[in-house]
């Protein structure tokens, strides 16, 4: 089977192992929705004590929430992608199959985190994204084109957020423990995605280095495509420039891992 | 069985349990040390967004950053003791699903001690340690009329708070008995209810509040013993000595708990494979 047939077949496959569990995902919907709900009612009362605040309004403080919740899985912002899979293969050994297989790591685990993404976005991002526009006021633009750009957007952040937890994940051929690992993910993607609060509304110099770094490319960045906060090629440009540069990160560090390293288990 | 001695029985099998499980962490104390600091920072990412938002504004909701740092300390600390005791009920779900439920079923152990002490992480204390942390900085810095009363409220408080969660967590694996694929809907409401009540009541709607003081009384946690530390009028015009009745509001909720968990665990049905 060529490249061209297997990458597609591996995403499908993992779109179609997602969507398998319904009553997770609907567990899932409803949390995001609850823990939406919350977040609103701070943001409400942050931005009604300081208006226009990180240069959002009240309603685009809202719609933030809103996106985040519905991001939050396709993402993996929390980890609990692939990556906690190829951890643990890398933990026990198994990997050592792996690399015998006639396909590239990298692009065998991109297709599988693809297929995945896609469906979290369905299947968990657009109910809560929905009932928060239904329910609480919302700044959502009215023409097509804006709602293309953030679809591209959506895409870049999607390869960033790979590339992160790829990078992540190849350092347990070093450390031999994903535990800790799992919990880096966990607590750079949280904070630094702006999951807590917008990255534009971080105070002074904080704020300005949480914006320039990959995390930003993830949640800040579509938001702020969708909301017209900024230029769409600018946004490209950085998410674009940060996932090349990390994804050929993972390919030095993975070459490295796989010439270098003696495998566990053997 | 009579039922102290069931109850004793259940310790006994709780602490023996998680004995062993302690023993096998302690095997990799580097790692357990790393984990630990891993929790403490990671749950302390809800107080550092609280810092963070308090850096733009100087009240929230009316309320400034001590007094929302002690609803945060009284709310993770309570959290975080039903959760180190109760978090490991989360899994359930999964050992239904695979079967090794059954396992536990014919040990002669009481099946919720059991459950509640699977795979105890002691690793969880980072979560109550982060919040008595925080807890005590706004015991400092609130500006609070002590008496008596009010000294002896903290421990019950926190008492009672852990009771009140513990009780959502096991009421939440008797859910799974049920749901298994399910499971994350319990999240909602425990990390949910943890994460709700870190806020000031005046911040949400009054539905909202309602429904957390007179439905699921998570209100009991922080909000109403805070009000009364702090003289200030709760929202829905409760009475002074509220703050007083949260023992039975834990009795109330741990009482239907039991009841469920018992339901559910009549209800199984082994998956047989």
């Amino acid at each position: 089977m060529g490249a061209w047939r297997v990458y597609p077949a591996v995403a499908a496959g993992s779109f179609r192992r997602y969507a398998t569990y319904r009553a997770a995902t609907a567990a899932g919907v409803f949390t995001n929705t609850v823990f939406g709900l919350i977040l609103v009612y701070t943001y409400l009362a942050l931005w009604e004590a300081r208006p226009g605040l990180g240069g959002y309004d009240q309603a685009q403080a809202v719609t933030y929430v809103w996106l985040g919740q519905a991001l939050l899985a396709m993402l993996a912002v929390q980890g609990g992608g692939f990556e906690s899979e190829l951890m643990e293969r890398i933990r026990t050994g198994e990997i050592a199959v792996d690399l015998y297989r006639p396909v590239d790591p990298q692009w065998w685990w991109l297709a599988h985190d693809m297929g995945r993404a896609v469906f979290q976005l369905l299947g968990r991002g657009v109910v809560p994204f929905l009932f928060g526009a239904l329910f609480f006021p919302a700044a959502l633009p009215g023409e097509a084109a804006v709602w293309g750009a953030f679809l591209v957007s959506l895409l870049l952040a999607m390869l960033v957020s790979f590339a992160i937890r790829y990078l992540f994940a190849l350092s347990v051929f070093w450390l031999l423990d994903s535990q800790g690992v799992a919990q880096a993910v966990m607590v750079t993607g949280v904070f630094c995605s702006g999951m807590t609060l917008p990255l534009n509304a971080f105070p002074g110099g904080l704020g300005e280095v949480v914006r320039a770094l990959p995390w930003a490319a993830q949640l800040q960045v579509p938001a702020d495509v969708l909301m017209g906060e900024t230029a769409a090629p600018a946004a490209y440009l950085f998410q674009a420039a940060w996932a090349v540069a990390l994804l050929a990160a993972g390919r030095l560090v993975q070459s490295a891992a796989t010439r270098r390293v003696v495998v566990q288990g053997g | 069985m009579r039922w102290p001695s069931r109850a004793a029985e259940g310790v006994r099998a709780y602490r023996l349990i998680a004995g062993m499980w302690i023993r096998s962490t302690m095997t990799y104390r580097a790692s357990f040390a790393l984990t630990v600091c891993g929790n403490l920072v990671l749950t302390g990412l809800d107080f550092v967004a609280i810092l963070l938002m308090f850096s733009q504004v100087d009240a929230l909701g009316g309320w400034t950053l001590p007094e929302v740092a002690l609803l945060y300390g009284l709310s993770v600390t309570a959290f975080g003791i039903a959760h180190l005791a109760f978090g490991s009920m989360a899994s359930l779900g999964g050992r239904v699903r695979d079967g090794s439920f059954d396992t536990l079923l014919v040990r002669p152990a009481p099946v919720l001690a059991q459950v509640a002490a699977d795979r105890f992480a002691l690793r969880r204390l980072g979560r109550a340690v982060q919040g008595a942390g925080v807890l005590g900085w706004a015991l400092v810095a609130v500006d609070v009329d002590w008496t008596v009363a009010k000294v002896l409220l903290l421990p019950v408080t926190l008492l009672c708070g852990a009771v009140i969660f513990g009780s959502l967590f096991v009421a939440g694996g008797a859910f799974q008995f049920l749901a298994q694929d399910a499971a994350e809907v319990q999240n909602a409401f425990t990390y949910g209810g943890t994460t709700l009540l870190q806020y000031p009541p005046s911040v949400f709607g009054r539905d909202l509040v309602r429904g957390v003081t007179f439905v699921l009384p998570l209100a009991f946690v922080n909000w109403v013993p805070a009000a009364h530390l702090l003289g200030r009028p709760y929202p829905l015009g409760l009475p002074d000595g509220a703050a007083f009745a949260t023992p039975l509001v834990a009795l109330v909720c741990a009482v239907p708990a039991g009841a469920v968990w018992r339901a559910g665990l009549r209800s199984y049905r082994s998956t047989g494979s």
